[in-house]
């Protein structure tokens, strides 16, 4: 009896590997829908891996849809619906800690799905710590860091050195713009509040530290434009609309370099954040078949070295970083404008997932309510 | 009666029902010799028949594409089954704990929670849980989240000790032998095969349910949870928390009759019950609380237990600023109120607009009601223009105007009216949705309006001065109370459409500029509140019926006329 | 418009001489151009002192030596004007001059010929004469505010920049500020598919032709006029041919618009109107509540509805298709069509259908003969109402729609998100000259609906 039993589970075992095997051969479906976030940023992925993939896989077909920013409530959703419409997501680093959290998600397996490093490196080691969750998939580094106008004439000549240059209203005085969310700037209020960098989400844990934050932020709420929008920053700048401000990196080496702006970039203190892929979970096997096909390739290193010939963030794998090479239309070096590169990242910010997984529901609140009043 | 018969053989016509109905001595009949009544009432339910059947497929269609998903958001502000759900065991262990005792919750409780816990971070509806009761105490999420971490510890002893004594007794095969019946393990060979579809339902054998029923009602849970994950209990490990309660269960159960009983892979059971016993395993609260100590605040228990219930009023009370705790209903801290704040201004924003809205609307509809209908209709263009421009594109180009930097300012410093250092701040601010948002449903106040006026007998003007009136008394005694109802159906359809409003306020509304329906947006696509969200728009929807119905009373919905 | 003979004013003309009474004003106002002008350039005196006296000058000349040569005196002083503005301020300054130099020279020869006082009745005190000015220079502002958005975004859509900023080269009027790189961006193909317009206008004229062909054969008043069908048809051609196949970042969605607009117009129209006809029945029982649903659509919150529809829709397994978007947009567009075409019917005269019916029409013929024809301003009116609705909402179909259904709107809403990029400016400015055409139709429609009512034309 109790021999039968373990018989037919070891049988049943072999099946299961054999139907693993199976799966490998499964039809790949032809059409694929993309999301990810519009803009410059988009066309950096077309342009990289999206397009030669098609070139050389012309049967397939491949859409776009600019629904990154709300890709976690419409994932939520068409999970709750069982109508998942959508094969591979761009999101940042949290929103895909968020979405595995909840299982909205599929975990991979990176060292099988991923392809090894130019090098010979294996993809865990290539990506290294970017791996923050087990179902991301990281491309870039980017950055938020701050810029400002260097034509001011109020200023007299200072010019911004480091992020507390934000809270100066006496030395730069001027309308800023920040992000209408608490990550970054909670960070940055503390630092300049004299917190040390080390001990700033331990402090920022306490009551009464959030509530020393919003002091901070208290002191420029009313020359502050809240953005919502990456673009608006760049724009306001540009405009004098405001005088100094923080976005992503890319944003603003298109306002300088590309629409030669005055603007010049304050690489202090910038917060260090990844974007990637997630896989849906619960895909049908040939549309899942197709999309692994997809990744393997787009994030292998040469095509993720080529994603900085467009945009200027930092491949997220090692072995794509020798291969960065110049800016595709503009022609100059894209290495120096990376947040990665050295002379960039003398003071840098490191983000912390897990500690924003766990209060981000928290601050979110008290951040909107503090907005509100 | 004999005329009668004679008629009915020559068939009815007119004069012979005005003879019978002149007779007046049976009821009236209509040609046909149908009593007139009945035939009215006949020829009224055809023509309420006929007009039922014209709007049916349009309402219909309204019913199926619109109430029908509004009904169902509005549902999520009252739903709330996620806490009985997720945590069944404790909702019904933490029926005999009281808040009010201020005590932490018994041992059977945490023991409860436990496996309730296990389950939901397998499935990975523990983080929603805990951002769902975040919602009420703040902390609950990161809570959750490090527990669902911290759970997997729990049972761990047990396994390794039975690891220990037979290798293969903790593998999946074995416990699926052990727990499962022989036809489930014949279905999932059979499903295993081909991989169509689900693995099968789990079915108990009746000795384990015999022996060890807590067991196997959690194996039952872990294998559901591996079959929704379009995977099967033959393939993966059994959750700790399965070892954690049938250690429990050896440990309570008769030696004597254990050693009947074939264990996992032939695991001595006997010889499993005593090496369990010779390990030292805190109690489960003692567990939890070295995972995260806020498991001995009353309060996180008190919120479970007070948000148990299928339906809450929890997301109407949070949109009034309220919450409810286990103590009862309370204001929420004097930092977090907001929501009053934000009606009261929507309210008051909209009403300022209504307000510009009938003051710059009002001379325009006079004007256009006053010129030949030809010029008037070209003018009207001008009316209508703004308002068939994309509502994105209008918005933006109010920014380039009202910024600091924009053209406004920049031509009063040009013309010398405003100070360098001085400009105005028209926008990211109540004054920027202001001016926006009374530009676009201008034309909304103007075309009621000049509906309206255009039915206004210009003879009544000249009458009034004819008889003495001066021109203001002429246009305030007469012509104004004939105008009042294209006020009130303009006010009515812009102050509904205003307090609906969310992009225009979002783009130039700043932090002192923004609506209810901003928030509603934000919780939608953001905080993933939508119970919240859901219980906004109900209240929001409430207030705009509430109008809606006045303006029925007022003027009639039938006499909006929208320009032609 | 000769102005001598025809002015009442002229005829009651008071002591007063035109000079003595046009001069200071119009100096006045030239006084105020100057002090705008000195204030800006930084010679204030020299702009005042200039002011008044091009103002007194004009007012002067236009009542006195060029009375009567209204468009030499006023091309004139437009001239003088816009050379001060040249010598001050360059090109710029040339088109600013000419702008002030055209607004100074119509008020003087408004004020100094009379014009001010048409429109008064002949008896009116000054004072109810400067009430009626005042109050249509009030009206026109708020013309001006109506439609200043538009001002501003027609010459931002030039912008040579990537940003919606007035740069300097712009203000200078300098060629190197504007561009046509945001239409260029607007009508790009990608991959170079280009659509088959040939093709298009084939058949759009076939299809016209046919068209005329039928109703030949079936109308009882023969042919009609061959040519506008065929022109018409022809255009819809070119348009359905050189969108047929094209693909590209803002002519995809471009198509998308076109194709859901209609889609769901058609369908809010057909149902709308039927629903009105029912509704304006007597004797409909629940005829409020019946009401209060098919508004409802207009009076719920936009966000809440795009939530519902989208998680209701999801769960029909509509969310991200054609179908659900048009349905979606039809739903909004319904309250439109019923406002219309009930407000139609309330002066529709019911003995009309009653007369048809006695001689002998069915209700269908009674219907598409009688009815139809008297009530179609309003179906077309709220026709357009929800196409608009359709062709400019952004909200529902970000939820209910997917990538494949991307409208124009929703391209809009990306692009004012993730690059803030004059192409949306491109796009409005040929929107708005489309909703001009359109405007204009609707005018010309109106008015021969009124001819066959046998109104008389306004």
């Amino acid at each position: 009896m109790k021999l039968t039993k373990t018989l037919m589970a070891s049988t049943a075992l072999t099946l299961a590997a054999g139907g693993a095997f199976a799966e490998a051969h499964v039809e790949m479906a032809n059409d694929m829908t993309l999301v990810s976030w519009g803009g410059a940023y988009q066309a950096s992925q077309q342009n990289a891996y999206v397009e030669p993939y098609l070139e050389m896989n012309p049967e397939v077909t491949a859409t776009w849809d600019e629904s990154s920013n709300e890709a976690v409530a419409k994932m939520r959703a068409m999970a709750e619906a069982n109508n998942i419409t959508w094969d591979l997501v761009d999101v940042v680093a949290s929103d895909a800690i968020r979405l595995c959290d909840e299982g909205l998600a599929m975990e991979v397996d990176h060292d099988e799905l991923l392809a090894p490093g130019d090098d010979g490196s294996d993809p865990t080691d290539d990506f290294g710590d970017l791996l923050v969750s087990d179902c991301f998939i990281p491309q870039i580094v980017y950055s938020t860091t701050a810029a400002y106008r260097n034509d001011v004439e109020e200023w007299g000549g200072e010019v911004p050195q480091d992020i507390c240059a934000l809270f100066d209203l006496e030395t730069f005085p001027g309308q800023r713009t920040l992000e209408r969310r608490p990550i970054n700037n909670m960070e940055w209020a503390l630092l300049c509040d004299g917190v040390a960098k080390e001990d700033i989400y331990d402090v920022l844990e306490t009551e009464e530290g959030q509530d020393r934050a919003f002091a901070k932020l208290d002191t420029i709420k009313d020359q502050v434009i809240w953005w919502s929008a990456a673009a608006e920053p760049p724009q306001l700048l540009a405009d004098g609309e405001a005088v100094i401000g923080s976005s992503y990196n890319g944003r603003w080496f298109s306002a300088i370099e590309e629409q030669d702006q005055p603007i010049s970039m304050l690489w202090d203190a910038q917060v260090f954040d990844l974007d990637g892929w997630v896989i849906p979970a619960g895909l049908p096997e040939d549309r899942l078949a197709r999309v692994k096909d997809f990744v393997r390739f787009a994030t292998d290193t040469q095509r993720l070295a080529d994603q900085a010939a467009y945009i200027s963030y930092g491949p997220a794998r090692m072995s794509s970083a020798p291969l960065v090479g110049d800016h595709a239309e503009l022609g100059i070096a894209m290495g120096p404008h990376m947040p990665t590169a050295p002379e960039n990242s003398q003071n840098v910010f490191v983000y912390n997932y897990e500690w924003w997984a766990d209060y981000r529901d928290d601050l979110d609140a008290k951040f909107q309510a503090w907005l509100a009043q | 009666m004999t005329d009668a018969s004679a008629d009915r053989v020559t068939g009815p016509t007119p004069d012979t029902a005005i003879r019978d109905a002149e007779r007046q001595d049976g009821p009236m009949l209509a040609a046909d010799g149908t009593p007139l009544k009945s035939a009215l009432g006949k020829a009224l339910r055809r023509q309420k028949l006929r007009a039922l059947m014209l709007i049916a497929p349009l309402l219909l269609f309204i019913m199926v594409t619109f109430i029908a998903p509004i009904a169902d958001m509005l549902f999520r502000s009252v739903e709330n089954d996620i806490v009985s759900q997720t945590l069944p065991r404790t909702v019904v262990a933490l029926d005999d704990w009281e808040y009010d005792s201020g005590e932490v919750p018994s041992e059977e409780v945490f023991e409860a929670f436990a496996r309730d816990l296990a389950i939901a971070a397998e499935r990975k509806d523990h983080t929603r849980l805990g951002s769902r009761l975040n919602y009420e105490t703040t902390g609950i999420s990161s809570l959750f989240r490090q527990s669902g971490r911290g759970v997997d510890e729990i049972g761990e002893p047990q396994m390794d000790a039975l690891e220990e004594l037979n290798e293969d007794s903790i593998e999946p095969f074995a416990w699926a032998a052990f727990m499962g019946t022989e036809d489930w393990a014949a279905e999932v060979e059979a499903w295993d095969a081909d991989q169509q579809g689900l693995a099968p339902v789990f079915r108990p054998n009746n000795e384990a349910v015999a022996a060890f029923p807590e067991t196997v009602q959690l194996y039952s849970a872990y294998a559901e949870t591996a079959r929704i994950a379009e995977d099967s209990a033959w393939d993966e490990d059994p959750f700790p928390i399965v070892f954690h309660v049938f250690a429990q269960e050896l440990a309570e159960a008769d030696p004597a009759r254990l050693a009947d009983i074939p264990g996992p892979a032939g695991l001595d059971l006997v010889a499993a019950r005593e090496a369990i016993a010779a390990l030292d395993i805190p109690s489960t609260r003692d567990a939890f609380l070295e995972i995260d100590e806020d498991w001995a605040d009353p309060e996180v228990w008190g919120t479970i237990k007070a948000f148990s219930s299928p339906y809450t009023a929890g997301y109407y009370l949070a949109a009034m600023d309220l919450a409810k705790t286990p103590a009862g209903v309370e204001p929420v801290d004097e930092d977090q109120r907001i929501y009053r704040t934000l009606f009261l201004r929507t309210m008051v924003l909209s009403l300022t607009i209504t307000g510009s809205c009938i003051l710059l609307g009002y001379p325009i509809a006079w004007l256009l009601a006053n010129l030949p209908l030809r010029t008037a209709n070209v003018l009207m263009i001008l009316v209508l223009l703004p308002f068939w421009t994309s509502l994105l594109v209008r918005t933006s180009a109010w920014k380039v105007l009202l910024q600091q930097q924009g053209v406004i300012n920049d031509i009063l410093v040009w013309a010398g009216l405003v100070g360098d250092g001085s400009r105005l701040v028209l926008i990211n601010n109540a004054t920027g949705t202001i001016i926006a948002m009374t530009h676009i449903l201008l034309p909304f106040m103007i075309l009621p309006l000049y509906s309206v006026m255009k039915t206004i007998d210009p003879s009544y003007l000249r009458a009034a001065k004819s008889l003495g009136a001066t021109n203001w008394t002429a246009f305030w005694r007469v012509y104004f109370p004939n105008s009042v109802p294209g006020i009130g159906a303009g006010s009515i359809l812009v102050f509904i459409l205003a307090i609906g409003y969310y992009i225009t306020p979002e783009i130039v509304g700043g932090t002192k500029g923004v609506f209810i329906s901003n928030r509603i947006a934000y919780h939608i696509s953001s905080s993933l509140n939508w119970g919240l969200a859901a219980a906004l728009g109900t209240m929001l929807l409430a207030l705009v019926l509430l109008l809606y119905w006045l303006y029925d009373r007022m003027v009639g919905i039938d006499n909006v006329k929208l320009g032609g | 418009m000769s102005d001598v003979v025809s002015n009442p004013a002229n005829a009651l003309k008071d002591d007063r001489s035109p000079v003595a009474f046009a001069m200071p004003l119009t100096a006045v106002l030239g006084l105020f151009f100057g002090y705008l002008v000195g204030q800006a350039s930084g010679n204030l005196l020299v702009g005042l002192i200039l002011g008044a006296a091009i103002g007194a000058g004009a007012a002067y000349l236009a009542a006195t030596a060029l009375a009567n040569n209204r468009t030499y005196g006023r091309l004139g002083i437009i001239a003088l004007c816009g050379l001060l503005g040249l010598l001050a301020g360059g090109l710029g300054g040339l088109v600013g001059g000419a702008f002030l130099g055209a607004v100074l020279s119509w008020v003087a020869y408004w004020l100094a010929s009379g014009d001010y006082r048409r429109g008064v009745p002949p008896y009116a005190t000054s004072g109810q004469v400067l009430w009626h000015n005042a109050f249509r220079f009030i009206c026109g502002l708020i013309f001006f505010f109506l439609i200043a958005p538009i001002i501003v975004i027609i010459p931002l859509s030039f912008n040579a920049q990537d940003f919606f900023t007035f740069t300097p080269e712009m203000l200078r009027l300098s060629p190197e500020g504007y561009s046509l790189k945001h239409y260029r961006d607007f009508l790009e193909l990608a991959g170079g598919s280009g659509g088959h317009p040939l093709y298009g206008i084939l058949g759009g004229v076939i299809f016209g032709g046919v068209i005329i062909g039928l109703r030949a054969l079936l109308s009882e008043d023969g042919p009609g006029k061959v040519w506008p069908p065929i022109l018409i048809f022809g255009l819809l051609g070119l348009l359905i041919g050189a969108l047929w196949g094209a693909e590209g970042d803002w002519i995809s969605p471009l198509k998308s618009s076109l194709t859901i607009a209609p889609a769901a117009t058609a369908l809010s129209v057909a149902l709308g109107t039927l629903a009105a006809i029912g509704l304006s029945q007597s004797h409909v029982p629940g005829r409020q509540l019946i009401m209060a649903i098919m508004i409802s659509p207009m009076i719920v919150p936009l966000i809440i509805s795009a939530a519902g529809m989208y998680f209701f829709y999801s769960r029909l397994g509509l969310q991200g298709t054609w179908i659900g978007v048009v349905l979606a947009h039809a739903a909004l567009g319904i309250p439109f069509v019923i406002i219309t075409v009930t407000a139609t019917l309330v002066g529709f005269d019911r003995s009309l259908t009653r007369a048809s019916a006695n001689l002998g029409a069915n209700p269908v013929r009674t219907f598409f003969k009688v009815q139809m024809p008297l009530i179609l301003p309003g179906v077309i009116s709220g026709a357009l109402f929800a196409f608009i609705t359709s062709f400019d909402e952004v909200v529902v179909v970000l939820f209910v729609g997917s990538a494949g259904q991307k409208t124009l709107p929703w391209q809009m809403f990306i692009g004012l998100r993730e690059q803030i990029s004059p192409t949306i400016l491109a796009v409005a400015t040929i929107l708005v000259v489309v909703s001009i055409a359109l405007l204009t139709t609707v005018e010309l429609l109106r008015r021969r609906s009124e001819r066959l009512r046998g109104m008389s034309p306004g």
